[in-house]
C-alpha cells in the first residue's frame, strides 16, 4: 500500500517531468489520462491507478502546488464517467471515457420530465425496441430541466422500455447521441430571466444497440448511481477547477472551457441568498440600526452558521469513519431555510428599493436577482417536501404512506 | 475547532446517560419535583461520588477533574435529556466563577467542597428589574459587607454559597457570600417549571469576599458560561422530546394507520429534527469557543442561547401538539419538558435579547 509521502513524491516527480502549460489542453489531458494521474482513484485498466480515496487530497495538493490543470470535470461529464465506469461494458468505456477526460465530449443528463419531477421513476419518455435490421430503440418523449443540453454531444437518458412492469422496473438507461435529427433542444426561460436549462424533445430519435447501459429494466438502479455522484459533488467535498489567471495555452483553453461550463450557474450564489452581503448592505442602508431588522439579520446569521457547522459535523464524522448521524441528511433543507430567510432580510434591508428590478436594483441588480431566484432553492434537486419525507422516513424511521403506484405502470394514474 | 467529540468524550456521555436513565427516570423526576428541597440529597451525593459531575471543570489542584466547560456541557446535555432535578447547573457555574475570578484563598475555601458536592453554589446576578446584564448591579459592597437583593436565582434557597455582583468603589465586581449567616435571606419563589427551583435572595450587610479578578470581561465570561450551559442542557431536552414523539407517532393509530405515516405529522417531525440539530451545532460550537477562550465566545454563546431557546420551545410545542389531547394532561410527561423549555427560553435572557447581543457584537 503506498504511503502519503510515497504518493506525494511520485506525483511531484511525474509533474516535474511531464507538466507544461505550453501545449494544447487536449494533448495535456491525453497524457494525464494515460498516466493515471488524471483520475487516480479509477482502476488501472481505465485511466486510473487504483489509488485509495484517502490519498486523493495528496494528489490534489501536488497538482495545486504545480498549478497543473486536471482532466475535464465540469458539467455532467464526471457523472457520465462515474456511471459508465460502474455500469458500462468494456466497449462503452473504450468509446467514451477518454473523450470525457479530455473534455472533447460534453454530456447532459436526461432524467426529469414535465410529468415526472419529484416522481422521477414515473418517466414516460419511451424507448421502443426496433424490430428492423438496425435494431436498437426508437425514442419519443420529452425531458426538462436539462442543463447545457444545447452544447451536449451525448445524453444520459432514462426511458421506459416496459409498460407492464411496475414503475421502477420498466426503465432502461441509454447513451443518446444529441446531434441527430430526432433530438430538439429548446431553452427554458426562468422567472429570473436566465435560461440555464432546456427542454429536450425526442421525435423518433435513434439509440443503436450498443448504447444501452446495463440490462433491460436496470435503468432505475443506474440512475441512482448517477444521482448519488451528483449529490456527493453537491456538498462541496470535492474541489472544483477555478479559472487560473496564468499565461500558457493550456490555461487559456481551460479558461474558455470553464467560462462556458460555469455560465449556467452564474446566478446560483444569488439563489442561495447571498448571506455574505447582508451586513454590508445593512450598514450602507442604515437599516443596521433598526431593531426589528437586527433581529431578522441575527436569525439569518445564526441559522446560516449553524447550517455550516452541521455540515462540518457530518463531514467530520464521515472522515473518522463514524456512522452517519442525522446531521448528514439535513443540508439541503437547511440551505433552503437559509435562502428564504436571506431573501426576507435583503427585502427588509433594501426597503423601497426592493421594488426595483434589473440594473436599477441595488448592487447592480444583485438584490433583485436574489429576490427572484430564491424560490428555486426549495424546489431544485429535491423539493423541501421530498426532503421532509426522506428525513422522516429514512432518518426518523417513520412509516411510509400507502402507495397507489405499485402495479403495472400502464395502469398508474397520471396527467 | 473539532466537529466531532473524542472517543473519551463519547464514552463519558454514554456513562452519564445510562446512569441518569437508571437513577433519574421520569417517575423520580415527578417525585422529586414535589419535595420542598427540589432535589434528592442522596442522588446528589451519588452523582458526585460516582461521576464527579460537579467537579468536571474545577482544576485538579482544587479537587476537581480538570476538564473543560465542554465536558461540563456534555454532562448538562444529558442532565437536560433526563430532566434531572439537581442543582448541577447552579453549582457548576458557582465553581466556574470562583475558579475564573477568585484569589487562592477563596478558591481553596470553596472549590474542593463544591467539587465534591459537599456544598452547593449558585450565581445570583440579576435584580428585580430582570436585567440580565451581569455588569450592572445596584447591590453595593463596602468594607467587607454586601447589601442588595437578587432575583430569579437558580437553586437559591438550597445554595450554601452565592457568587453575586455588586457595585464597589472600583466598579461592579463579583463577590462570594456564604448562605449560612444572618445577613442572608433566601426565599423560594414558585417556579413555572417545578423541576427547577428559583429564589429571591436578600443580602443585608452580609459578609462577602470580592473575587479580585472579576473584571468586566470576567463577569461577561461567567454570563457566557451560563448561556452555553443552558443551551447545551436545552438541546438534550429537545432531543429527548423528539425521540419520544417519534416513538409515539409510530405507535398511535388513527384512521387505520400510524399517525406518523401522515405527512402533516411526519413533516413536522422532520422539521423538529432540523431545528434541534442546528441548535446542537451552535451549542457544541459555543462550548468549545468558550473553553478555548475564543474572541467570539460571547457572540457564539448568545447565538447558541437564542438558537437553543427557540429550538427547545419548538420541540416542546410540537411534541405536545403531536400527542394530541393527552399531550395537555398532567400525567403525560411531555408537559414536564415543556415547562423546562419555557424556563430555559427566558433564564439569562430570551432569544430576542440574545439576537440583539449577537448584533451588538458585530454578528457572526
Amino acid at each position: 500500500m503506498p504511503s502519503e509521502s510515497s504518493v506525494r513524491q511520485e506525483v511531484r516527480a511525474w509533474l516535474e517531468q511531464n507538466w507544461s502549460p505550453d501545449q494544447s489542453l487536449i494533448a495535456w489531458r491525453n497524457t494525464l489520462a494515460d498516466s493515471g494521474w488524471g483520475m487516480p482513484a479509477w482502476p488501472k485498466e481505465w485511466f486510473g491507478r487504483d489509488l485509495e480515496q484517502a490519498l486523493l487530497p495528496v494528489v490534489d495538493e501536488e497538482f495545486a502546488r504545480a498549478n497543473a490543470v486536471g482532466v475535464a470535470r465540469t458539467g455532467v461529464r464526471h457523472l457520465a464517467a462515474s456511471t459508465l465506469l460502474e455500469h458500462g461494458n468494456e466497449e462503452q468505456k473504450q468509446r467514451f471515457l477518454r473523450r470525457i477526460l479530455t473534455g472533447e465530449d460534453s454530456w447532459c443528463q436526461l432524467f426529469s420530465e414535465p410529468g415526472s419531477g419529484s416522481d422521477l421513476a414515473g418517466a414516460t419518455s419511451r424507448a421502443d425496441t426496433n424490430d428492423d435490421s438496425n435494431g436498437g430503440w426508437t425514442v419519443n418523449g420529452q425531458k426538462v430541466w436539462t442543463t447545457s443540453a444545447h452544447h451536449a454531444d451525448f445524453g444520459l437518458l432514462l426511458a421506459r422500455t416496459d409498460w407492464d412492469q411496475p414503475k421502477h422496473q420498466g426503465l432502461s438507461y441509454f447513451i443518446l447521441d444529441m446531434h441527430q435529427e430526432g433530438v430538439e433542444v429548446s431553452p427554458l426561460k426562468q422567472m429570473n430571466g436566465h435560461a440555464s436549462f432546456n427542454q429536450v424533445f425526442f421525435t423518433n430519435a435513434f439509440v443503436p444497440p450498443e448504447n444501452r447501459v446495463g440490462t433491460a429494466g436496470q435503468g432505475w438502479q443506474i440512475a441512482m448511481t448517477t444521482l448519488m455522484h451528483e449529490r456527493r459533488g453537491a456538498d462541496g467535498l470535492r474541489s472544483y477547477a477555478r479559472e487560473r489567471d496564468l499565461p500558457g495555452q493550456v490555461y487559456e483553453e481551460e479558461r474558455v472551457e470553464l467560462a462556458h461550463a460555469n455560465e449556467p450557474y452564474k446566478w446560483y450564489p444569488q439563489r442561495a441568498g447571498r448571506v455574505d452581503l447582508v451586513m454590508d448592505r445593512a450598514a450602507e442602508t442604515g437599516r443596521i440600526d433598526d431593531p426589528s431588522v437586527r433581529q431578522e439579520i441575527a436569525r439569518l446569521l445564526i441559522r446560516a452558521r449553524s447550517s455550516e457547522w452541521t455540515a462540518r459535523r457530518a463531514r467530520a464524522a464521515q472522515e473518522k469513519g463514524r456512522p452517519q448521524g442525522p446531521e448528514g441528511s439535513l443540508g439541503k433543507l437547511a440551505s433552503s431555510h437559509v435562502a428564504r430567510q436571506a431573501s426576507h432580510v435583503h427585502t427588509l434591508i433594501s426597503g423601497a428599493d426592493a421594488l426595483l428590478g434589473g440594473d436599477d436594483s441595488p448592487r447592480d441588480g444583485m438584490i433583485a436577482e436574489i429576490l427572484i431566484s430564491v424560490p428555486a432553492t426549495s424546489i431544485a434537486g429535491g423539493t423541501d417536501e421530498i426532503q421532509h419525507n426522506i428525513i422522516a422516513e429514512r432518518v426518523l424511521g417513520l412509516p411510509k404512506e400507502p402507495r397507489m403506484d405499485t402495479g403495472p405502470f400502464r395502469d398508474v394514474k397520471r396527467n | 475547532m473539532e466537529f466531532t467529540f473524542s472517543e473519551e468524550q463519547e464514552q463519558f456521555r454514554e456513562m452519564v446517560r445510562r446512569y441518569l436513565a437508571d437513577r433519574s427516570p421520569t417517575t423520580v423526576v415527578r417525585e422529586t419535583m414535589e419535595t420542598d428541597l427540589g432535589f434528592d440529597p442522596a442522588l446528589w451525593a451519588d452523582i458526585n461520588r460516582d461521576l464527579g459531575l460537579a467537579a468536571i471543570a474545577i482544576p485538579e489542584e482544587h479537587g476537581g477533574q480538570g476538564f473543560s466547560w465542554v465536558e461540563t456541557c456534555i454532562a448538562l446535555e444529558e442532565a437536560g435529556r433526563a430532566l434531572l432535578c439537581a442543582p448541577l447547573v447552579s453549582t457548576s457555574l458557582a465553581g466556574l466563577a470562583i475558579a475564573l475570578a477568585g484569589d487562592e484563598e477563596t478558591k481553596s475555601d470553596w472549590l474542593p467542597r463544591l467539587a465534591a458536592g459537599e456544598v452547593r453554589g449558585t450565581i445570583a446576578l440579576t435584580e428585580a428589574d430582570g436585567n440580565w446584564d451581569a455588569n450592572q448591579a445596584s447591590a453595593s459592597f463596602a468594607d467587607g459587607r454586601l447589601s442588595g437583593a437578587k432575583h430569579y436565582v437558580l437553586d437559591g434557597a438550597s445554595a450554601d454559597v452565592f457568587v453575586t455582583n455588586a457595585m464597589t468603589d472600583q466598579g461592579v465586581r463579583l463577590a462570594v457570600v456564604a448562605a449560612d449567616q444572618d445577613g442572608v435571606s433566601a426565599v423560594g419563589v414558585t417556579s413555572l417549571d417545578p423541576t427547577r427551583r428559583l429564589a429571591s435572595v436578600t443580602f443585608d450587610a452580609a459578609q462577602a469576599r470580592i473575587l479580585p479578578h472579576s473584571s468586566e470581561a470576567a463577569i461577561s465570561a461567567v454570563f457566557d458560561a451560563a448561556l452555553v450551559a443552558i443551551a447545551n442542557e436545552s438541546v438534550g431536552g429537545a432531543a429527548a422530546l423528539l425521540e419520544e414523539t417519534v416513538e409515539y407517532v409510530k405507535m398511535r393509530h388513527q384512521f387505520g394507520r400510524p399517525i406518523g405515516s401522515f405527512q402533516a405529522v411526519k413533516h413536522r417531525c422532520a422539521n423538529m429534527l432540523l431545528e434541534v440539530e442546528l441548535a446542537k451545532s451552535a451549542a457544541y460550537y459555543a462550548a468549545q469557543a468558550f473553553a478555548e477562550g475564543d474572541d467570539q465566545a460571547g457572540t457564539l454563546a448568545s447565538a447558541a442561547k437564542a438558537s437553543a431557546g427557540d429550538a427547545y420551545l419548538l420541540a416542546a410545542r410540537d411534541a405536545i401538539q403531536l400527542h394530541g389531547g393527552i399531550g395537555f394532561t398532567w400525567d403525560n410527561d411531555t408537559q414536564l419538558w415543556f415547562k423546562r423549555a419555557k424556563h430555559n427560553e427566558v433564564i439569562f435572557g430570551d432569544p430576542t435579547f440574545h439576537r440583539e447581543r449577537v448584533m451588538q457584537n458585530g454578528g457572526i
